[in-house]
């Protein structure tokens, strides 16, 4: 007997937000990338539209982080680079944009001035034609002052900037007003400050358009499924007309899925565990492909192999099911 | 909760001179007035004030000067169906139809003009007889209005049911049944029907209108209420509308809730 599948009939969509810019908008990238769209859950092509593909960037950070050695293997000669890693990043392992950590900035590491930050997000730009997300080293107050001077700097870039949070939005909201960016709004697992951190956002004057959500996330085992519900809330008022939570979402299965015990563990150690290569590898790919299932259009990654699978399993979501 | 602003009507001086003069000012004065103070659609009617043979024409003719200043979806009122017809045929975003009573005759003339241009329905539990007393006898009414809808073709979140409110100050026993019909109505099919009321009526004529309306409106959405026909510039009544949807999980929650439920 033919199963008839039962559809809704959602109001509204996703809206969408453009990264990067050409040269004839004002930028020097080789093509923009549209994210968000959709109007329907996520993969229901026979629901609604699935307008954008989710796309895959691999995190480069301006000096050398304090990842595993299993992670910076796949960096090996260029990760004290930024250039030189994010070309290796775009043209070896296949990352569809670029999310550049100025984690140098911090006062309490290398303590790189925003003129320094600024220079290694021009580099970058030189070394890759891809869209740039640009985020800075979570000291609240030097970030206010480095992404101003980035946003400056890569003036009509449309770079994806961050963080803005509740308690910071305002600076960065108005470097990216001046200087034609777009923002990453950041809550803590929480739906309702995620709606009114958009809020505030958008009546500075940022358009709607210009805003990624970034609703904060658990790695796999550690509260992945709590960030699942809450972005499967977000995406289902995004379709019945809730404008201010209709924005795309970005998320970092690259940082949380490499906190885990699970992901740093070696085999000597956890002998049931299986070998840890390939667990670190799976560990990300799980926590990425996770979070696409749930509406993410943006993940950040770490490691390339991850991304690989993370790709073909997007590539397998898109293929239509009307 | 949709808002439908009910100021746009010919029973109201100004809209009714307007009509007379072809004046568009408080027309689309209200337009803007109602929008921004939180309506999601706008009701037109022409009322008593055009001629019958004249209202296609002045129907055109709202709908072509509210257009000019609003994006808001229309509700178009009136019991003359060539006159709607008429507004539909302009409309720039799907509006809405009101009304229908359970008469087959006009069911037959108005589900597939809603069809036709893809707008939504009110349909009223009444017939020629009048408006039932009780709850189950509205919504046998109710039932009929679902089933022209199957038969048609008009999605069923498309069809909204109106059980009619009368006023409470000579019509008391109605309220409750109009609050029990709505419960009944959404369960008449899967997906349920809408509702809605000309939530107004309930208080005409009593001292205490705003208090009436808002308090009513708010047992009302508890039951089930989709939308209402309402005075979309009485602040209290909109806020009312906004944080009834919060507390009945409606919609999600954040500090300006209110905002966000007028300018959606």
């Amino acid at each position: 007997m033919a199963v008839t599948l039962v559809k809704e009939r959602w109001q509204s969509r996703v809206g969408e937000v453009v990264l990067g810019a050409t040269p004839a908008e004002g930028g020097t990238r080789s093509h923009t990338i549209t994210v968000g769209g959709d109007g329907t859950l996520p993969f229901l092509h026979f629901e609604g539209a699935v307008a954008n593909r989710p796309v895959v960037a691999l995190e480069v950070n301006d000096v050398e982080p304090d990842w595993s050695p299993r992670l910076k293997e796949y960096y090996a000669g260029v990760i004290n680079d930024p250039a030189a890693w994010a070309k290796k990043c775009v043209e070896e392992y296949g990352a569809d944009l670029i999310y550049l950590k100025l984690t140098g900035a911090n006062p309490e590491g290398a303590n790189r001035t925003p003129a320094e930050c600024a220079q290694t997000v021009k580099d970058v730009l030189a070394a890759v034609s891809v869209p740039l997300i640009v985020a800075g080293c979570e000291d609240a107050e030097k970030d206010n002052e480095v992404m101003a001077a980035v946003a400056e700097a890569a003036a009509g870039e449309n770079l994806l900037i961050g963080l803005a949070e509740q308690e910071n939005y305002k600076s960065i909201t108005a470097a990216a007003m001046v200087h034609k960016h777009s923002v990453i709004a950041r809550s803590p697992l929480d739906i309702n400050i995620c709606k009114q951190l958009n809020i505030l956002i958008n009546e500075m004057g940022l358009p709607l358009n210009k805003i990624v959500i970034d609703p904060m996330i658990g790695g796999l085992g550690f509260g992945l499924e709590y960030a699942y519900s809450i972005m499967e809330r977000a995406r289902l008022g995004s379709l019945v007309n809730d404008k201010m939570l209709a924005m795309p979402m970005i998320c970092t299965p690259g940082y949380e899925a490499n906190r885990a015990k699970e992901a740093n563990a070696g085999i000597e150690d956890f002998p049931g565990w299986g070998d840890l290569h390939d667990r670190g590898t799976m560990w990300e790919a799980l926590t990425a492909t996770s979070l696409v299932q749930t509406g993410a259009s943006i993940l950040l990654m770490r490691n390339p192999e991850a991304l690989k699978l993370v790709k073909q399993n997007i590539d397998e979501l898109m293929v239509s099911n009307a | 909760m949709l808002i439908i602003g009910e100021r746009i009507n010919g029973m109201f001086t100004d809209i009714g001179e307007a009509l007379k003069n072809k004046d568009p000012k408080p027309i689309q004065h209200w337009a803007v007035k109602q929008e921004e103070g939180g309506a999601h659609y706008l009701d037109v009617n022409s009322g008593p004030a055009i001629p019958k043979e004249e209202r296609p024409e002045a129907y055109e003719w709202m709908v072509k000067v509210i257009q000019e200043v609003s994006n808001l979806p229309l509700c178009l009122d009136s019991t003359n169906y060539e006159a709607i017809e008429a507004g539909l045929k302009l409309l720039k975003r799907p509006g809405m139809i009101n009304s229908v009573p359970a008469e087959r005759p006009k069911i037959e003339r108005v589900f597939p003009m809603a069809v036709q241009y893809n707008a939504a329905l009110i349909g009223l539990t009444m017939d020629k007889v009048g408006i039932p007393l009780n709850a189950e006898n509205r919504v046998a009414f109710a039932m009929e209005l679902v089933a022209a809808a199957d038969e048609f073709g008009l999605h069923m979140e498309d069809l909204y049911i109106d059980p009619l409110i009368l006023p409470c100050n000579v019509a008391q026993d109605h309220a409750p049944e109009v609050l029990e019909a709505i419960r009944m109505v959404k369960t008449l099919a899967n997906p349920a029907p809408k509702t809605v009321l000309g939530l107004s009526n309930v208080s005409q004529k009593a001292p205490d209108r705003h208090l009436i309306n808002r308090t009513y409106m708010a047992m009302a959405m508890a039951a089930g209420l989709d939308a209402a026909i309402v005075d979309a510039n009485d602040d209290d009544l909109v806020a009312t509308a906004a944080t009834a949807e919060i507390l009945l999980n409606q919609s999600i929650y954040c500090d300006s809730y209110i905002k966000v439920f007028k300018s959606r």
